[in-house]
Order: C-alpha cells, then sequence, then structure tokens
C-alpha cells in the first residue's frame, strides 16, 4: 500500500481542537508538516500557545487516527521548528469559528499590538461596533469582548 | 559551551516556574474577575513557557522535567529573587509584573536572533504571548500610577526595584555567551529594559529613582535565595512527592 502526504492530511480532518470542537488541526494550522519515508510517517505539530494544556489530547488524538488507518510506524513530534500564529488559521477554520460562535482573529502583520487585539467582529450581528473587556479570557487563545449594537458578550480566538 | 547554554536556560525557565506559581496565587483572589482570570492565565503561559524550557534543558542531558521542576531545592534554582517574593498586596503584584515582563519580553526579542537555533525558535514564538502580558500590565500601571492610587504603587515601584535589578546578575558564562552570539547578555538587556519601562512611566506620575544609586539585590542566579522561595517550593511539590513514580 501507497500512503500519501494528501491522504495523511485528509485523515486528520477529522482531529479536532478539544476545546473548539468544530475546528480541525489542520485548519488551525498546528500540523506543520508530515513526512512519509517508505512506510514510516512522521506527523510534525506545533502548539498555539506554548502552555495550552490541550496539546497532549491533540497528539494523542493523531495517534488514534494514524493507526485507525492502519500505519503502524509512525511518529508525532511536537517542536517549536516552525511557530504558530493566528494568520496559520485557515479561511474554511475562520468561517468554523465563527459559526461556533467565536470571533475569529483578525490576521496581522506578525506584531500584534494593542489596536490589534482591541478589534473584534460580532460573531453574532457583524458589527464592528464592539469594545474589547479583557484580553484574557476562559482558555489561554481567547479574549473577551462586548458588543454595542447587539448587546451580546462574545469571546474572540486571540491573535498571536 | 553546553554549560554555558544550560545556565542561561535554567534561569529563563526557573523564573517561568516561579513567577508561574505566584501569579496563579491570584486564583480566586483577584481584585475584580478580570484581573483574576488575567492573573490566572499568565500562570498558565508562564508555567507551560518553562516547560519548554525544560525540555530543551533535557534534550541537553538533564533529568525530565517534573523531576527538574519538582524535585531539587532552593539553593539548586537559578530564578532572580524578585519572582520568589509572596504576592503582597496587588500594587505589589502588578508592579512586579511591570518589572519582570518588559526584561522577559526584551529577553527573548534578543534571544530570536540567537545562534542557537532551538533557542531562537522558542524565543520567536514566546515573544507574541509574553507581548500581552506586558500590555496588561502598562495598561494598569497607567490606569493607577496617577492620582489616589499613586502613592501605593510608588512605594512598591521602590520596595521591587532593588530586587528587579538582580534580574541582570551576571551569568560566570557571560563573556563565553555574547562572544558566541547566543545571546547579548544581561547588561545590554538591563540598557533596554530601563528605557523602556522609563518609557510607560513617563506616562504616568510615577518617579523611577536614579537606578545607579540603588544596590541590586542578586544570588539568585547562583542559588542564593530568600526565605521565600522553599515553602514555595514545598507547597508546589507536595502532591508530586506523594508519588512520584505516579502515572497522571
Amino acid at each position: 500500500m501507497v500512503i500519501t502526504k494528501e491522504e495523511i492530511l485528509q485523515w486528520l480532518q477529522e482531529v479536532k481542537d478539544p476545546e473548539i470542537p468544530v475546528l480541525s488541526l489542520i485548519d488551525l494550522g498546528v500540523i506543520t508538516d508530515v513526512i512519509i519515508d517508505n512506510d514510516h510517517v512522521t506527523v510534525k505539530m506545533t502548539p498555539t500557545f506554548a502552555g495550552c494544556p490541550a496539546m497532549d489530547y491533540m497528539k494523542k488524538d493523531v495517534e488514534d487516527v494514524l493507526k485507525k488507518n492502519g500505519i503502524s510506524k509512525f511518529e508525532v513530534v511536537v517542536s517549536f521548528e516552525k511557530q504558530w500564529n493566528s494568520n496559520m488559521i485557515s479561511d474554511d477554520g475562520r468561517k468554523a469559528l465563527k459559526e461556533f460562535g467565536l470571533a475569529p482573529p483578525p490576521r496581522h502583520n506578525l506584531y500584534v499590538d494593542l489596536d490589534i487585539i482591541k478589534y473584534a467582529n460580532c460573531p453574532n450581528c457583524g458589527s464592528d461596533n464592539t469594545e474589547m473587556k479583557t484580553p484574557f479570557g476562559p482558555t489561554l487563545c481567547r479574549s473577551l469582548h462586548y458588543c454595542n449594537n447587539c448587546k451580546e458578550a462574545f469571546q474572540q480566538f486571540k491573535p498571536l | 559551551m553546553t554549560e554555558a547554554i544550560k545556565d542561561l536556560l535554567y534561569k529563563i525557565a526557573d523564573d517561568q516556574l516561579i513567577i508561574g506559581h505566584r501569579n496563579s496565587e491570584w486564583t480566586g483572589l483577584g481584585p475584580m474577575l478580570e484581573e483574576d482570570i488575567a492573573f490566572s492565565s499568565m500562570a498558565q503561559d508562564k508555567v507551560g513557557q518553562s516547560l519548554a524550557f525544560y525540555n530543551l534543558l533535557h534534550d541537553l542531558g538533564e533529568s525530565d522535567p517534573d523531576t527538574v521542576a519538582f524535585m531539587r531545592n532552593a539553593n539548586q534554582f537559578h530564578n532572580c529573587q524578585l519572582v520568589e517574593l509572596p504576592i503582597g498586596e496587588y500594587d505589589f503584584s502588578l508592579v512586579r509584573h511591570f518589572l519582570f515582563d518588559h526584561a522577559e519580553m526584551i529577553r527573548f526579542e534578543m534571544l530570536s536572533n540567537s545562534a542557537v537555533e532551538e533557542i531562537a525558535q522558542l524565543a520567536r514564538k514566546l515573544v507574541g504571548e509574553i507581548r500581552y502580558h506586558v500590555m496588561h500590565a502598562d495598561v494598569w500601571i497607567k490606569q493607577l500610577g496617577v492620582g489616589d492610587t499613586r502613592e501605593r504603587l510608588q512605594k512598591a515601584l521602590e520596595m521591587a526595584l532593588p530586587y528587579a535589578l538582580g534580574i541582570f546578575e551576571e551569568s560566570k558564562y557571560e563573556q563565553d555567551l555574547i562572544s558566541n552570539d547566543i545571546f547579548s547578555g544581561e547588561q545590554a538587556l538591563r540598557d533596554t529594559w530601563q528605557s523602556s519601562i522609563t518609557t510607560v512611566l513617563t506616562e504616568t506620575e510615577l518617579q523611577l529613582p536614579d537606578l545607579t544609586t540603588l544596590t541590586p539585590l542578586i544570588g539568585g542566579r547562583y542559588g542564593d535565595h530568600s526565605d521565600h522561595l522553599q515553602p514555595l517550593l514545598d507547597e508546589m511539590s507536595e502532591v508530586f512527592k506523594v508519588d512520584p513514580g505516579a502515572d497522571w
């Protein structure tokens, strides 16, 4: 059986972020490479935030998917070789976040300042007339905001 | 050179683990809900960041991260004394957070260009996370550094500064690290830090004393600590030590 990188990436679409179950690890951008050497598969991953407690679960889920698809020789490596930033969330991922009720992170030029953090587009009504309540939220990757238009509180996936 | 790199990694990792533990002591006690969440989030960030550095040390032959974090005594820790001080009142914790995180952000900006690629990669990653911590500190220092609250913050600043200068205690490998382009050194870090905190403080009514007149409280980088560190370590490792081999 010859496996391809595309096939493996397709399988990994079913692995979701445990805290945002609509978002796959592929769309989140944390799978940074898949290397196939004969029948040995190496999947490279990188954390969103260094202290993310979901990383171990995600790694195990990736291993389970490889096993389930008949891969017996594999290694899942977590490293900072390629560093994650929130621009790496795909367009599909951004759509999924919004439907889940989380504002997707605004794109940036890799220097996140207060102006970028404060901006959020309300996932409920689409208004930009929002204010940031605090840059820290219920998980490391979320900030808390309030929409002045629809008067709803909401969370944003933080730009990083 | 490996010993010089280990020394550098240990001081960063130990600073983060200990300040992370102190930040976590605000969980449930913050003066308002948002601050409770902020200090708790920063605690989680810092402890996670320390793990990344302990992993690099493990790659260089040191024990696994749990053993290193939980099984050493105070005199084996390389953190500066600033981070081990009790949280005190909110004014002190805020001022410490401000002084420490400015230094940490600049340290990581410097390390982003380190000749040791693994360190540079990690520093480039973490600098974005720490920028959030610095922005948080700056917002509150600017807000509370004027008017009725100014006096309390000024006192906390004067108390914390000699300890903060201890962040920059030089390693015995300082020249090796600098000449091999691994780290630009504590003196360069201190100079940039001073201008960075001054920029924020000039937007407040707080007065930065002449730092050259202060005696830095040093020793932490060489295992010399205040009486506050060992009780912190005992508390932090209490559960781990009940059964070090347990699989969680």
